[in-house]
C-alpha cells in the first residue's frame, strides 16, 4: 500500500492553503482514506512524511477522530446512528436486523469484505430517525423493511 | 409571515442554485453592504439588531465581532470560521441550510468577513454531512466564478478567499476553540479563554466562529434594517429562529418561525402534535445539552431568556421530545453514552466523571443500583457543572440528567426496587 | 577595546558567596512579615491577607506563599494549562460575595484585593471530588508500584482528603509498552495529566511520545514499541505524578525512597554540573534523581546523567588493591608498597584527573610537585581549555547559568553539538529560542504561564538560534540558520561575525558569499538582541574557534559599552575546568619527562591514558615508566599495564569539590561507604586527616580557590547540635539488615569529612541548601516537596542556590584582537578527522552502565556522502582508521564536505581524535600507507 500521485498531490495542494504543512492532517487523512479505505501503518507513515511530521504525532491526530479508521473496514461502512431520536424511534430494531442479516456484530465486516458495522453519533436529521449511512448516502426513516431494499439495491448478500 | 432564513428552500429536497438565489433578492444585502457600509457600520448594525449566536449559546453577534482588532495596527492576517459541525443529538437546523440554500451562507460569510476585514474564511463542515458538502463545494465555485468571493468581490477592494473543511468527526469539534484546533490539524481539545480567539485565534491570529444559523441572519439584516429584523419576532429577541422537533409526534420536522413562538405552538401546529397513543412527559427544549422541561412549561416563549427562566437553555431550539412510553432514566443513559464518547479527554471532571455518570445509570437500569446512587448521581451534576471543567460540553451533559433528577425521580427510584415489585410502566 | 565592563545581561547572580553556609528554612512560614517585599499586590486567602507578585497564577502564589494545594498538570517549568481541574479554589467577586465560585487557581492571575478560600466546605469537596474521579481508573496498586511511597497521586490523595470509594465499575486497562532500557511504561496508572507529552513534546521537543485516541481511552506511548529516542527521557520519571513512567534501571535492584540513603551530589558525566541525589541501599548504589538548582539543572537531568550511575557496582569495580606480580593485596600491604614504590622513585610524574576532585587533584600535586603535576588531558584538549581560560580571564565574558542561558533572545553557536557534549545546555538552549514567542505573548497580552496561549499565539516563532557545527546537531530542529564546514571555516565564519558587529575587529579575507551573507545576519542578530549568548566549547578542538568566540565577545562589548558578553563554555568532563585552573602540565610535558629519565614513575590519578592520545604514545609511555601506579575505581587498559592498582572512591562515596562550565565551584557528598577497600583518592595521597584540611589547604595555596571553602559548611557545621541525616527518618530496617550475618547492630560509620551523618537521627529541617540529601516536607512525599524548598515556585532554593562562581564574572578588560585564521588548504583525496560526541558513547564512566552502552553508537567513520562516492567508499565498507583499526564508513548528509567524523571517546574505539589531523582512506587490499 502505497500513496498515489493522485493522492500525494492532493495532500500538497491542501498543505499549501495552511501557514504549515502538519495543519493539513486531517484533510491528507481523509483524502487517502476516500481511496484506501482505511489508514494503514504504512500509509500513516508516508503521510506523515510528506506533512513533515512523525508518524506519532499524525497519529495522535488519526486516534482522536471517529471517522479515521485504524482498522480494516469493508468496502460500505454502515454508520447506524445510535443517537437519541434514533434510538427512541427503532435505531436498535434496526441494528439487530442488520447484524442478523450481514452475520455480523457491531465493529465487524462481512466475510466478503463488503459491511463493517458501526455506530455513529446523531446524523443530524433526527426528524427522518432513524437514520444510517451506507458509504457516502445517508437513509432516511429506516425500519427492517426498508433496510432489506436498501441491502438489496446495494448489492448485499 | 417572513420566513427569510428558508423561504427559497424547496420541499423536494433540491438545492438552491445561484440563478434562483439571484432572482430571490440574493446577494443584494451583500452588494449594498459593500456598497453602503464601512466595516464598523456593518459592525453596528448587527448590534442593533440585536442578533444572538444561534450555535447554542446565544452570544451576541455583535458585541462578539467588535473584540476583533480593527484599523491599521490589526494584524493583517484574519480569519472568519464558519461553525457547521451540528452533531449535538437532536439538532438537525444547519443540515437545512448548508443542502438546502448554500448560497444565503456563502452571502453570510462574505458580509461578516467584511465586517471583520478577515480575508480568509473556514467553513467547518461535519465529515457526515457529505450532500451538503458537495453543495457548498459547487455553491462556492458559482460564486467565485460570479466575483462574489475571491479577489475584490463586486468590484469592491475586498477579497475573501472561502474554504471547506470537512470534519473528521467528534462533537468536540462543534465547541469554538476545539473547532479551531481541529482546523490546524491537531486534536480537538478546546482551548483555554482568555486569550478569546477574537485576539489568538486560528493559527494564532483574530478569529471569529459564528454558527451557520447565525450567519444565514446577516443578508436580510443588511438588506432589510435592524427594524425589520426587529418586527420578525415576536418578544424581544428579534429576527426568526428555525426550530425543530424530534421524538414521538405525528410529522417531525424544522420550522422557520419567529423568535418567541410556543413549544406548544411548535410541537401542536407545525409537528401536528403527539402520535396516537403517546403522551408529552418532558422534553429538551434546545437539544441534548440542555434541562428537561415539563408540559406545564409548554406556553413558554422560545426565547433565550425566558427559557432562562424556566431552568433550560434554547440551545439550537431543536426539541427532543420525551414521550410516556419512553423510560425518562433510560433516555439519559442514552444521552450521557454519547456526551461520555465524545469527551475530549481532556480534563478529569468529564473524561472520568461521565463514564462514571454511564455506569451508574446502567447499574440503576440493570437492577445493580443502591439507594446512595442518586445522591452520587448529583453529586456528579455539581463537580461537572459550569466553571469546574475545561469547556461546557460536560455541564450541557448534565444538564438533562440534573433536571431529569429533579422531575423524574420517581423513574430513577423505580429502578432501585426489586425487578418484582417495579411494574411495567415502559416497553 | 571595552571599556569597564559594568554588568552583564541576566543581572547580579543570585547566590553570592556566603550562601551556602546560610543554613536557610526550607519549610517556609507563612506570612511572617519580615521575608522580602514582592512586587505589588496583596490577596485575601482565607480572610488574611498575603503579599503576591503580580503576573503570577493564583497557584503559583499560593504555593510561594508555603500554603498547600494539590495540583497534577501545572509545573512550574511549564506553567498552566487547566487540564486536571484538581487547583479548585473558591473565588469571591467582592467583599459581599458569600457564595463564590470555583476556579482553577492555576489558571487565575492574581489581582489586587482578590478574595479566595482554599479551606472553604465548597473548594475542599470540590477538590476531593477530582481526586475521586481520578481515582476511578487508577489500580491502587501502590505495594508493588514503584513510585510508592513518593507519589505525587498519592500525596494528593491524602491531601484532599479523598479516603472512601464510592465507584464500583470497571477500569480500563491499557497495554503497556516497551520503551527501551531506561524507562518502564505501565499505563494502567495513568491519571491523564498530560504533563508527560507537554514536557516531551513541548519541552524537549521530541516527537515519539504522544498522546493516543480520546475521551477516557487517552493513551500515553508511542506509535509503537521501542526506545524513547529524546535524550531528556528519563526525566519522564519524576514529571509523571504517579508510576507510568519509572526509571527501569531502579527496577532491577528498587528499594522505597524511605529506605534510600541518600546525599547531595554532583553529576559526573558532563561539565555542566547538575546536581543530584545519589541514592544507596545495601551498599550500592540503586539510582540518580534530580537534585533542584535553580540556577542550573533546575528540575531536569539528561538520560546520561540519570541513568550512568552502574559503574559504580558495575563489573569492572575495583574493589581490592593489586599488583602486576602478586594479584590482590590487602590495604595495609598495598600501603606498604606505595610507600615503597614513591621511596624508591627517581622522579614522580602526576597526572591529574578531569573527573577527580579538585581536593584530590590538589592531594597529588602537592605529593608530586606542582612541576610535575600533569592534567592528563589530551594535547589538543589542553591547548583549547588554556585559550579558554586565557579568554575568560582576559575578556568581559560573563559564563551563563543554564537559567541565564534561557532567558537569551539570541544564540550562536559554534562548532558544538551541545546535546551531546554538554546535554542540559541544550535543554536550556530549547527554552531560549521561546523567548520571542514570550515576547509576542507579552503584545497579546497573554501571561507566560498560559502555556498553551503562549504556543498558540507565537505559532513557529523562535528567538534566532544559529548553529555552526561541522555536523547535523540535535538542536538543528530549532535553529534559524544552520551551516556545515570544518572547524576552521567555523572559525573563520566567527571572525567574520565579530568583524560585522564591530568594524575595527580585523576582516576575514576570502570568505564565500553564502557565509559572508551568513556572518553578517549574525552579527545583525546579535547587536540587535538584548540578551546575546555565544555557545562553543572543546567539542571540535579547535583553538581557532575559541579565538573566534573571544573576538565575537570582544566585539560585542565594545558595540555594547559597559556590558559583559554571555558565553557559555562547553567542556568535557564534570572537573575539566576546575583541573584547567589547576595550570597543571600537559601530557606531552609528562611524555618527555619520563622519556628523558628525570622521571620513572608515574602516579596516575583516576585516569585512563588510552583515551587521552593514541595508543603508541601511550604504550611508550607506560612501558618507559619504571613504575606505574594507577588510583582509580575503575579498572581500565592503563590500570591493567600498572605495577600497583589502588581502589579509589567513586563520587558515590567521597566527598570534594569540582568546578563546573559555569565557573562554579560545587561541593558534592558521599552518599555511602567506599566499596570494598576502595577510599577516597586523595586519602591514598597524603597526611590529611579530614576534607576540610586538604580543601583549606588548596584554597590556601592556589588563589583562584580562595572561596572554595565555602561552596558547602565544613564538617564541623552541626544544626542545635546535630549533624544532617543522609536517611530519611522513616528508612526501614536499619537493625535488620544485616541480621543474616549477624545479630548485632553495626555501629553506624563515623563521617569526619562532612556535616552529614550515615544514619536516620539529626537535624530534620533547616538544611543549607548545599546539604540537603533529599526533599521531603510534611504532606509531600514525592519530588514536588521542592516547591517547600524554594523561594518562590519554580525560583531559588530557599538560602541561596549552591556552589561559588570563580571565574567568568566578565571582569576581564581586554586582548588585543586576534587574527583570524587562513582558509584552509584542501588536501587532496585526503580528509580531515573530526571528533563527534555521542551522549551516550563519548563518556568514560556512564558507559559502563548497561542501560547507556545499549544506547552508544558501534564505531564507524562518518562521511559526507558526496565525499564517499567521491572516494569510492560505500556505506558500511571498512576502512582504515589507523593501523590494525577498521571501522565501517557510515554516510551521513550533512556532515560537513572534507571531514571524516569519527566517534569519541567509544570505549571499543581505542583511537581518540587528538586533534585536526588530516587521514587518508584505505581500504582492504589498498596498501597501507
Ligand atoms: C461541546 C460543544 C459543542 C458545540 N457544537 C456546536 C456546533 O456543532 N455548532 C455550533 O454552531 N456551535 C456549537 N457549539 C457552540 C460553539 O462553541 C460556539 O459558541 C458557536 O459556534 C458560536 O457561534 P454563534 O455565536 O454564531 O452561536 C458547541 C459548544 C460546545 C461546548
Ligand atoms: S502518563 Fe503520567 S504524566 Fe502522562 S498524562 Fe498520564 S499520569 Fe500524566
Ligand atoms: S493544576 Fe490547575 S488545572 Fe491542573
Amino acid at each position: 500500500m502505497t500513496l498515489t500521485s493522485d493522492e500525494i498531490q492532493a495532500i500538497l495542494r491542501e498543505a499549501r492553503h495552511f501557514p504549515h504543512p502538519s495543519a493539513a492532517a486531517i484533510e491528507a487523512l481523509n483524502v487517502v482514506q476516500r481511496s484506501h479505505g482505511w489508514i494503514s501503518d504504512e500509509l500513516l507513515q508516508e503521510i506523515a512524511e510528506l506533512l513533515g511530521m512523525s508518524p506519532a504525532e499524525l497519529d495522535s491526530i488519526a486516534t482522536f477522530y471517529n471517522l479515521i479508521y485504524r482498522r480494516p473496514v469493508g468496502r460500505r461502512v454502515i454508520h447506524y446512528c445510535n443517537s437519541v431520536s434514533c434510538w427512541m424511534l427503532g435505531a436498535e430494531d434496526n441494528r439487530r436486523h442488520l447484524s442478523e442479516k450481514l452475520g455480523i456484530a457491531v465493529g465487524e465486516t462481512t466475510g466478503n469484505g463488503e459491511y463493517t458495522l458501526l455506530p455513529i453519533v446523531c446524523l443530524g436529521a433526527c426528524d427522518k430517525a432513524p437514520v444510517l449511512m451506507i458509504g457516502d448516502e445517508t437513509h432516511f426513516n429506516v425500519d427492517p423493511a426498508r433496510l432489506d431494499d436498501i441491502l438489496g439495491e446495494t448489492g448485499a448478500p | 409571515m417572513d420566513k427569510p432564513l428558508t423561504r427559497n428552500i424547496k420541499s423536494d429536497g433540491s438545492t438552491v442554485t445561484l440563478a434562483e438565489y439571484l432572482a430571490s433578492g440574493g446577494y443584494e444585502g451583500l452588494k449594498k453592504t459593500l456598497a453602503e457600509f464601512a466595516p464598523l457600520d456593518v459592525q453596528q448594525r448587527v448590534k442593533d439588531s440585536g442578533l444572538r449566536g444561534r450555535g447554542g449559546a446565544g452570544f451576541p453577534t455583535g458585541l462578539k465581532w467588535s473584540f476583533v482588532p480593527m484599523g491599521e495596527d490589526a494584524p493583517r492576517t484574519k480569519y472568519l470560521v464558519v461553525n457547521g459541525d451540528e452533531m449535538e443529538p437532536g439538532a438537525f437546523k444547519d443540515r437545512l441550510l448548508l443542502e438546502g440554500d448554500p448560497h444565503q451562507l456563502i452571502e453570510g460569510v462574505v458580509i461578516a468577513a467584511y465586517a471583520i476585514q478577515a480575508n480568509i474564511a473556514y467553513v467547518f463542515l461535519r465529515g457526515e454531512y457529505r450532500l451538503a458538502a458537495a453543495r457548498l463545494r459547487q455553491a462556492i465555485a458559482e460564486a467565485e466564478a460570479q466575483g462574489l468571493l475571491g479577489e475584490g468581490i463586486l468590484g469592491s477592494g475586498f477579497s475573501l478567499d472561502l474554504r471547506l473543511h470537512t470534519s473528521a468527526g467528534r462533537y468536540i469539534c462543534g465547541e469554538e476553540t476545539a473547532l479551531l484546533n481541529s482546523l490546524e490539524g491537531k486534536r480537538a481539545n478546546p482551548r483555554a479563554k482568555p486569550p478569546f480567539p477574537q485576539v489568538s485565534g486560528l493559527f494564532g491570529k483574530p478569529t471569529i466562529v459564528n454558527n451557520v444559523e447565525t450567519l444565514c441572519n446577516l443578508p436580510h439584516i443588511l438588506r432589510n434594517g435592524v427594524e425589520w429584523y426587529k418586527g420578525l419576532s415576536r418578544t424581544g429577541e428579534p429576527g426568526t429562529k428555525i426550530y425543530g422537533v424530534s421524538g414521538r409526534v405525528r410529522s417531525p420536522g424544522a420550522w422557520e418561525l419567529p423568535m418567541g413562538t410556543t413549544a406548544r405552538e411548535i410541537i401542536e401546529e407545525h409537528a401536528g402534535g403527539m402520535r396516537d397513543g403517546y403522551r408529552l412527559k418532558g422534553y429538551l427544549p434546545g437539544g441534548a445539552s440542555t434541562d428537561f422541561l415539563l408540559p406545564e412549561h409548554l406556553d413558554i416563549p422560545m426565547d433565550y431568556g425566558s427559557i432562562g427562566k424556566a431552568g433550560s437553555r434554547l440551545g439550537t431550539g431543536t426539541m427532543i421530545l420525551l414521550d410516556d412510553k419512553t423510560c425518562p432514566v433510560q433516555m439519559v443513559l442514552n444521552l450521557e453514552r454519547f456526551f461520555a464518547q465524545e469527551s475530549c479527554g481532556w480534563c478529569t471532571p468529564c473524561r472520568d466523571g461521565l463514564p462514571w455518570t454511564v455506569s451508574l445509570l446502567e447499574g440503576l437500569i440493570e437492577g445493580r443500583g443502591r439507594p446512595e446512587d442518586l445522591a452520587t448521581l448529583e453529586r456528579l451534576c455539581g463537580l461537572l457543572g459550569p466553571g469546574n471543567t475545561f469547556c461546557a460540553l460536560a455541564p450541557g451533559a448534565m444538564e438533562p440528567l440534573q433536571s431529569a433528577l429533579k422531575y423524574f425521580r420517581a423513574d430513577f427510584e423505580r429502578y432501585l426496587q426489586p425487578q418484582t415489585t417495579r411494574g411495567g410502566m415502559y416497553a | 577595546m571595552p571599556d569597564k565592563i559594568v554588568g552583564n545581561d541576566f543581572g547580579p547572580p543570585k547566590a553570592g558567596p556566603k550562601d551556602g553556609l546560610q543554613g536557610g528554612s526550607p519549610h517556609k512560614i507563612v506570612g511572617n512579615g519580615f521575608g522580602p517585599p514582592k512586587a505589588g499586590l496583596h490577596i485575601e486567602i482565607d480572610g488574611k491577607s498575603h503579599p503576591v507578585k503580580a503576573g503570577e497564577n493564583l497557584l503559583q502564589a499560593i504555593l510561594s506563599l508555603g500554603l498547600d494545594l494539590p495540583y497534577f498538570c501545572w509545573h512550574p517549568a511549564m506553567g498552566s494549562v487547566g487540564a486536571c481541574r484538581q487547583c479548585g479554589v473558591i473565588q469571591f467577586k467582592d467583599a459581599n460575595d458569600a457564595q463564590g465560585r470555583v476556579v482553577m487557581a492555576c489558571m487565575t492571575p492574581v489581582a489586587e484585593g482578590m478574595r479566595i478560600s482554599l479551606q472553604g466546605p465548597d473548594a475542599k469537596a470540590f477538590r476531593a471530588g477530582i481526586l475521586e474521579l481520578l481515582m476511578t481508573n487508577h489500580p491502587h496498586d501502590c505495594p508493588v508500584c514503584e513510585e510508592g511511597g513518593e507519589c505525587h497521586l498519592q500525596d494528593m490523595t491524602v491531601m484532599t482528603g479523598h479516603t472512601v470509594r464510592q465507584y464500583r465499575g470497571l477500569k480500563r486497562t491499557h497495554r503497556n509498552q516497551d520503551l527501551g532500557p531506561f524507562i518502564n511504561h505501565e499505563m494502567n496508572r495513568c491519571i491523564a495529566c498530560y504533563r508527560c507529552v507537554r514536557y516531551y513534546q513541548d519541552y524537549c521537543g521530541g516527537d515519539d511520545l504522544q498522546v493516543f485516541a480520546s475521551h477516557n481511552h487517552v493513551y500515553f506511548g508511542r506509535q509503537e514499541d521501542g526506545v524513547l529516542e529524546n535524550e531528556f527521557s528519563g526525566n519522564l520519571v519524576e514529571v509523571c505524578p504517579t508510576g507510568v513512567f519509572t526509571d527501569k534501571t531502579f527496577s532491577r535492584h528498587y528499594s522505597r525512597k524511605w529506605d534510600l540513603q541518600t546525599a547531595p551530589s554532583v553529576c559526573v558525566h558532563c561539565g555542566i554540573g547538575c546536581n543530584t541525589s545519589p541514592g544507596e541501599r545495601y551498599g550500592s548504589l540503586r539510582r540518580i534523581v534530580n537534585r533542584y538548582h535553580g540556577e542550573i539543572n533546575g528540575y531536569f537531568l539528561c538520560d546520561r546523567g540519570r541513568f550512568g550511575y552502574g559503574f559504580v557496582n558495575g563489573p569492572a569495580r575495583l574493589y581490592q588493591a593489586r599488583s602486576a606480580e602478586t594479584g590482590p593485596l590487602d590495604v595495609s600491604t598495598a600501603e606498604n608498597r606505595l610507600r615503597a614504590m614513591l621511596e624508591d622513585a627517581k622522579g614522580i610524574v602526576g597526572i591529574g584527573s578531569p573527573r577527580a576532585s579538585l581536593e584530590a587533584n590538589f592531594a597529588l600535586r602537592e605529593r608530586v610537585g606542582a612541576e610535575r603535576f600533569h592534567a592528563g588531558i589530551g594535547d589538543a584538549e589542553h591547548g583549547c581549555l588554556r585559550t579558554l581560560l586565557d579568554l575568560v580571564r582576559n575578556l568581559p565574558l560573563h559564563l551563563v547559568s543554564l537559567r541565564e542561558a534561557e532567558r537569551a533572545d539570541a544564540v550562536l553557536i559554534l562548532g558544538e553539538d551541545p546535546t551531546q557534549t554538554a546535554p542540559r545546555l541544550a535543554l536550556a538552549l530549547r527554552q531560549a529560542v521561546r523567548n520571542r514567542a514570550l515576547a509576542i505573548a507579552d503584545e497579546l497580552g497573554i501571561p507566560h504561564w498560559q502555556d498553551a496561549a503562549v504556543r498558540e499565539a507565537a505559532q513557529a516563532e523562535k528567538s534566532p538560534l544559529f548553529i555552526a557545527s561541522p555536523a547535523p546537531t540535535r538542536l538543528d530542529d530549532i535553529a534559524a540558520r544552520t551551516c556545515r564546514a570544518s572547524p576552521r571555516t567555523i572559525a573563520r565564519l566567527g571572525f567574520a561575525v565579530a568583524h560585522g558587529i564591530c568594524p575595527e575587529a580585523p576582516a576575514v579575507m576570502g570568505l564565500t558569499p553564502e557565509h559572508e551573507a551568513l556572518a553578517a545576519e549574525i552579527a545583525q542578530a546579535l547587536t540587535s538582541a538584548e540578551r546575546p549568548l555565544i555557545v562553543a566549547g572543546t567539542g571540535c578542538l579547535s583553538e581557532d574557534v575559541l579565538r573566534a568566540v573571544g573576538q565575537i565577545a570582544a566585539a560585542l562589548a565594545a558595540a555594547r559599552p559597559g556590558r559583559a558578553t554571555a558565553v557559555h563554555f562547553a567542556v568535557p568532563e564534570c572537573n575539566s575546568l576546575g583541573l584547567a585552573l589547576m595550570d597543571a602540565q600537559s601530557l606531552a610535558h609528562a611524555a618527555h619527562t619520563i622519556e628523558s629519565g628525570e622521571a620513572d614513575t608515574l602516579l596516575i590519578l583516576e585516569n585512563d591514558l588510552y583515551r587521552r592520545a593514541d595508543r603508541t604514545t601511550v604504550d611508550a609511555l607506560l612501558t618507559r615508566a619504571r613504575q606505574v601506579i594507577v588510583i582509580d575505581h575503575t579498572l581500565h587498559a592503563t590500570a591493567e599495564r600498572a605495577h600497583l592498582v589502588l581502589p579509589a572512591a567513586s563520587f558515590a562515596e567521597t566527598e570534594g569539590t569540582l568546578v563546573s562550565s559555569e565557573g562554579r565551584a560545587q561541593r558534592f557528598f558521599a552518599a555511602m561507604q567506599p566499596a570494598g577497600d576502595s577510599r577516597d583518592g586523595w586519602r591514598w595521597l597524603g597526611p590529611w586527616p579530614c576534607l576540610d584540611d586538604l580543601t583549606r589547604a588548596l584554597a590556601d595555596s592556589l588563589p583562584v580557590f580562595q572561596q572554595i571553602t565555602a561552596c558547602a559548611p565544613g564538617a564541623a557545621f552541626r544544626i542545635a547540635g546535630q549533624k544532617i541525616p543522609r536517611q530519611p527518618h522513616r528508612y526501614s530496617g536499619r537493625t535488620a539488615m544485616l541480621a543474616d550475618i549477624r545479630i548485632h547492630e553495626p555501629k553506624q560509620p563515623e563521617d569526619t569529612d562532612s556535616a552529614l551523618a550515615f544514619s536516620m537521627e539529626g537535624a530534620a529541617n533547616d538544611h543549607p541548601p548545599a546539604l540537603n540529601p533529599f526533599v521531603w516536607a510534611p504532606g509531600w512525599n514525592s519530588n514536588q516537596a521542592v516547591g517547600k524548598f524554594q523561594d518562590e515556585a519554580g525560583g531559588h532554593l530557599s538560602g541561596g542556590d549552591p556552589g561559588i562562581r570563580l571565574i567568568g564574572d566578565g571582569a576581564g578588560t581586554g586582548l588585543p584582537w586576534s587574527v583570524p585564521p587562513e582558509t584552509e588548504a584542501s588536501i587532496a583525496d585526503a580528509l580531515r578527522l573530526v571528533p563527534l560526541h555521542h551522549i551516550f558513547g563519548s563518556d568514560e564512566t556512564s558507559m559502563h552502565s548497561s542501560a547507556v552502552a545499549e544506547r552508544a553508537p558501534h564505531p564507524y567513520v562518518a562521511l559526507n556522502p558526496e565525499d564517499a562516492a567521491r572516494l569510492g567508499l560505500a556505506e558500511g565498507e571498512e576502512v582504515e582508521l589507523a593501523p590494525d583499526v577498521w571501522l565501517p564508513v557510515k554516510c551521513l548528509p550533512g556532515l560537513a564536505a572534507g571531514i571524516a567524523g569519527v566517534p569519541a571517546g567509544l570505549p571499543d574505539l581505542p583511537v581518540p581524535v587528538t586533534a585536526w589531523q588530516s587521514w587518508k582512506p584505505n581500504k582492504p587490499g589498498d596498501e597501507t600507507s
